[in-house]
């Protein structure tokens, strides 16, 4: 099964990027849920969660304070202002803040 | 001890502590530098991002958005110019200052009024002394920016920018820093932030081809996001770069000055060993008359 090619980018540094198979955002509208072979998308942020369970390892939360996100044949491209890891896998690549 | 030996000893003390001033900032120099040139690298992925996104939203929608159509007659222009706050970096504030005049003459000549926006004590105290105006200086962290300066110095543009140009609105703008190429060229550059005139490096495979995009939740809404947000990573991607910038200019600057320093170190101990000599010859040959005379009587 194909999966989705995550990466989360704050302003100033580089958050999180990894294999995931669902990937759900808040966005000004309501939520939404982004699995293998979604449609092109280009949507805002609303400030909060996002959820992403990748492909090995827990499911992690990451918390963003706006932003915008873009989905297009299975890449996920998470642009925050300001995004922190908060909960799950760490490992999976670097997770930074300053 | 002669007149001229002490003054020679005095010169060689202080050329020596004013090389050794030298030296530290060129270390301090050089220990920053490979920070601020991580911290451009590490901004990169950001800028990328929203220049592809923005890029597939101006290329693919025909929407009129104040801020992706040209206005059809440009009658102000917002300069914003990156200095740095402190001396001692060689030519970098100058050089950057003397783009932006080129710019500002270059702007009047097709009839624009010109409206400067200063990032850098060097580039107010280059204004206040001419007595010139201008809008909006931001001081302090040059070496090391903030995302928040560039968020604020993106809001007082965008909103500018927004304003009619009866209201006293700019119709676009420029931004003039140093880019940073590698560690001993740097070279002033212009870009043009708004209108859009999408730049950076295009695509180079078939995979880097714009998808054709949903917008959610409306295509407006989507750029009234994007646009700021890529007004603000511009403007902190070219912060940082001019960080760099000056980092490279000052080790360079203080380099080539403490080489100067031991230079001179070397010339006046060279003098100063000269008038020493000099000295004792004298006594000796004054001692050796004396006694010539002595026994001559």
């Amino acid at each position: 099964m194909a999966e989705l090619e995550v990466e989360i980018v704050a302003a100033d540094h580089f958050v999180w990027s990894g294999a995931a198979t669902l990937v759900r955002a808040r966005t000004g509208d309501g939520e939404i849920g982004v699995m293998p072979g979604h449609s092109p998308v280009l949507a805002v942020l609303a400030p909060g969660d996002l959820a992403i369970v990748p492909v090995d390892g827990d499911r992690m939360t990451v918390t963003v304070d706006g932003g915008f996100f873009s989905v297009d044949s299975n890449r996920v491209v998470i642009v925050a202002d300001n995004a922190k890891v908060t909960d799950g896998s760490a490992s999976a690549s670097s997770a930074g803040t300053r | 001890m002669g007149a001229q030996l002490r003054v020679y000893r005095q010169k060689i003390k202080s050329t020596q502590s004013m090389g050794k001033l030298f030296k530290a900032m060129e270390l301090i120099a050089t220990s920053r530098i490979s920070k601020a040139r991580t911290r451009v690298k590490a901004s990169l992925p950001h800028a990328n991002a929203i220049t592809r996104a923005v890029s597939a939203v101006a290329s693919q929608t025909e929407i009129d958005h104040p801020l992706t159509t040209e206005p059809e007659q440009i009658r102000r222009a917002a300069v914003l110019i990156l200095t740095s706050d402190r001396g001692l970096a060689g030519a970098y504030s100058t050089s950057v200052i003397k783009k932006a005049e080129q710019l500002n003459e270059l702007l009047r000549e097709e009839g624009k009024e010109v409206r400067s926006y200063l990032v850098g004590n060097k580039a107010q105290q280059y204004y206040q002394f001419r007595n010139r105006e201008f809008e909006r200086s931001w001081l302090g962290n040059t070496d090391a920016p903030e995302f928040e300066t560039a968020q604020d110095i993106g809001r007082t543009l965008l909103a500018d920018f927004t304003k009619d140009y009866e209201d006293g609105g700019v119709d676009e703008i420029h931004v003039v820093y140093m880019s940073f190429q590698t560690m001993v060229l740097q070279v002033p550059t212009v870009i043009r932030l708004l209108p859009l005139e999408v730049v950076e490096e295009e695509a180079a495979s078939a995979s880097d081809l714009l998808p054709l995009y949903e917008f959610e939740p409306e295509t407006e809404q989507v750029l009234d996001a994007l646009l700021p947000r890529y007004i603000e990573s511009r403007i902190f991607a070219a912060l940082l770069q001019a960080a760099a910038s000056e980092l490279a200019a000052r080790q360079k600057a203080m380099k080539s000055a403490s080489d100067n320093a031991d230079d001179l170190v070397k010339k006046f101990t060279r003098l100063a060993n000269t008038a020493r000599q000099a000295e004792i010859t004298q006594e000796l040959s004054e001692i050796v008359a004396g006694a010539d005379s002595l026994s001559a009587s």
